[in-house]
């Protein structure tokens, strides 16, 4: 073990699997000699030189297809997009092209890549530098979404989707970059991808989450402690393929569910677990399934923390479900 | 060039049949594409499939002139006018016709259908139906060949049309930032579509696109299939022996409308049939005549192709139907 923060765990999980793999790179803008803009893959190029850490122009679409190319002759490359932000000008070739490909050619051809990328506000990035895509990734079949909330499940996680035989999109929380910190096994160390964890074990609501909310989830069952409030919070970890027989467990055990995401509420992923559990679970709720999402509305600059969920949102959404 | 790849180079020129018996396979693969196309128009005609269906025929010496520069373990990466590219690299009428038809017997399993040709066992990566989407991937494949030094070429068809695509424009820069080992081939047959090459782009020189990312290029006509072999095979051995990218102008016609619901309207009838006199067809038949082929050898070519293709119809008409169980297969592996 060791102590590490996400930025040193993610980049723990490349460089064990760029030492176990000869056909894992990684490529994006300044990830070589400048170790990406958030110093994730800081050292790599020094230790596998500039062939297996490969600065690229910025041209997401390129970095994109050009990985989708190295996969279908056999490489598994990491690709860094980096901002969420900036995955757009990717999301042809994401959609159209990586997550169609295995079942377009029958099987012929697979393109396991894995693109990372930050995501989610509270850095006062503003527009362009905080929004939460993740939703946009899940209604695509093809794609597997794996959102990691800590330096543990970034670690293990990163490295089952460059071990995998699908693409991946891995989506970390860049608020939680520096301030999550957690003792990170050493050397090789996978978590399997599509398991939930139950990160706080409770009996009166149950708060599903991901992602940098994990942690103000927490803070909230927290606080509502103090107030003898008993929370469970499930952190999903992976999007796609999500965790159902973890979810309806908890969702049968209290009987009352918060959905929390930082991503705007309408379309977003909670809507889809609120399906999902009425579908297979509403004789079990005791109460409307509620969310506490951010708004729909531009990612805001100045109002950032208005926007963003925070505990005593959570801690309304559970009374107001206790209470019905 | 290393010894090693200079001996593979000469055994592979040696493996190269004899002038007239090159010339007569690639007279058997255009007749046979011709064929094969026509037989996909007729089965589309009679309601045998539906969607899209895009045609080749006027284009045949452009990709089987191209693919015979190549070796088996080069990649090939195409459009969605992309069933020449398929039986050149290859792939039988059979497992295309199939295919188109969506039967199991395809060479994707009845799951692509036409625009999603894939052959791993050819190398052939594909039909691509997002116009442009597929050039940077192949920067990537040229990418990967190059990390493990296999000495691959990757050739890379597209149209005038994905020209002004943004996808075009990174993916041949990033080949020429890395000097990468491939060949994009623009086949320019003047038409996006209905839009005419000069409403499309500003400069109606496709290859001079190559100046701004340093890169190599060449333009030339595409009727004659020697004249696309030997000139692509200069950027094959550019892309083989320097490992550095080409992009090629191929000017080309195609005498089908851009899909079968195209009624042609935005070309006159005279100009379609003035191109129809550089038939790349008539023009193979005429490398053979002149390379002193027996009459009844060419007839005999030609009544092979016949009876492949019928052939292939046949098989494709026979095959079973893609069963409803496989519709989810594939879209992760299980």
């Amino acid at each position: 073990m060791a102590e590490m923060n996400l930025i040193q765990a993610v980049n723990d999980a490349l460089r064990v699997e760029m030492r176990r793999d000869p056909r894992v790179v990684v490529l994006g803008e300044d990830v070589g000699r400048f170790g990406g803009v958030f110093q994730v893959t800081v050292g790599l190029r020094e230790e596998f030189g500039a062939d297996r850490c490969i600065d690229t122009p910025l041209a997401e679409s390129g970095i994109v297809g050009a990985a989708i190319g190295m996969a279908l002759y056999g490489l598994r490359p990491v690709a860094e997009i980096q901002f969420g932000d900036y995955i757009y000008p990717a999301y042809d070739q994401i959609v159209n092209e990586l997550a169609k490909i295995r079942y377009r050619s029958g099987g012929e051809y697979a393109a396991p890549v894995v693109i990372r990328t930050p995501i989610g506000g509270g850095i006062k990035g503003g527009h362009y530098h905080s929004q939460s895509p993740e939703a946009l990734f899940t209604h695509i079949p093809g794609l597997t979404v794996v959102c990691p909330s800590n330096p543990i499940d970034a670690k293990g996680l990163l490295a089952s989707a460059i071990r995998g035989e699908d693409p991946v999109i891995f989506m970390e929380p860049k608020r939680y970059y520096h301030k999550s910190r957690a003792d990170v096994p050493e050397g090789e160390y996978t978590i399997p991808i599509g398991e939930a964890k139950v990160v706080r074990s409770g009996s009166q609501v149950t708060i599903l989450t991901w992602s940098a909310m994990v942690h103000t989830a927490l803070e909230a069952a927290q606080k509502g402690e103090a107030e003898g409030l008993d929370l469970e919070v499930v952190d999903l970890r992976t999007l796609v393929p999500f965790d159902e027989a973890a979810i309806l467990a908890s969702v049968k055990k209290t009987g009352r569910v918060v959905i929390v995401h930082e991503a705007p509420r309408t379309s977003g992923f909670g809507a889809e677990l609120a399906a999902t559990i009425a579908e297979k679970a509403i004789l079990h709720l005791e109460a409307p399934i509620l969310r506490v999402t951010g708004f729909d509305t531009p990612f805001p600059y100045t109002l950032e923390h208005e926007y963003l969920p925070d505990a005593d949102r959570i801690l309304d959404a559970v009374g107001r479900v206790l209470s019905f | 060039m290393s010894a090693t790849e200079r001996e593979a180079a000469e055994l592979h020129e040696k493996s190269r049949l004899p002038e007239k018996a090159e010339l007569a396979k690639y007279y058997h693969q255009m007749l046979a594409i011709r064929r094969m196309e026509e037989a996909l128009a007729k089965a589309y005609a009679l309601r045998k499939f539906g969607g899209f269906l895009h045609l080749y025929i006027g284009q045949e010496a452009v990709a089987v002139g191209a693919l015979a520069t190549l070796k088996p373990e080069d990649y090939v990466i195409a459009t969605y006018r992309e069933h020449a590219h398929a039986y050149a690299k290859g792939m039988t009428a059979k497992s295309i016709i199939a295919e188109l038809f969506g039967k199991a017997t395809g060479c994707s399993q009845g799951l692509g259908g036409s625009m999603h040709l894939f052959d791993a066992s050819k190398n052939f990566l594909g039909g691509y139906g997002i116009v442009g989407g597929h050039i940077p991937l192949a920067a990537g494949t040229a990418f990967a060949s190059k990390y493990r030094g296999d000495g691959r070429v990757t050739l890379c068809f597209f149209g005038d049309g994905s020209v002004p695509q943004g996808a075009f424009h990174e993916g041949v820069a990033l080949a020429a930032l890395w000097r990468l080992p491939v060949v994009f081939i623009c086949e320019n047959n003047l038409y996006s579509m209905g839009t005419p090459l000069y409403r499309s782009l500003s400069v109606s020189d496709v290859s001079q696109k190559a100046l701004a990312y340093g890169m190599a290029r060449d333009r030339f006509d595409g009727e004659d299939v020697v004249r696309v072999r030997d000139r692509v095979a200069e950027a094959v051995r550019r892309a083989r022996n320097e490992s550095l990218p080409t992009l090629i102008e191929i000017r080309t016609y195609r005498f089908r409308g851009h899909s079968m619901s195209d009624a042609g309207l935005y070309r006159t009838k005279e100009e379609v049939e003035e191109s129809k006199k550089r038939d790349p067809i008539t023009f193979g038949r005429e490398l053979l005549v002149r390379a002193k082929m027996d009459e009844k050898d060419i007839v005999a070519i030609e009544d092979q192709v016949t009876a492949e293709i019928e052939e292939a119809v046949k098989f494709a008409d026979e095959s079973p139907e893609l069963a409803y169980e496989r519709l989810a297969e594939f879209t992760y592996k299980e």
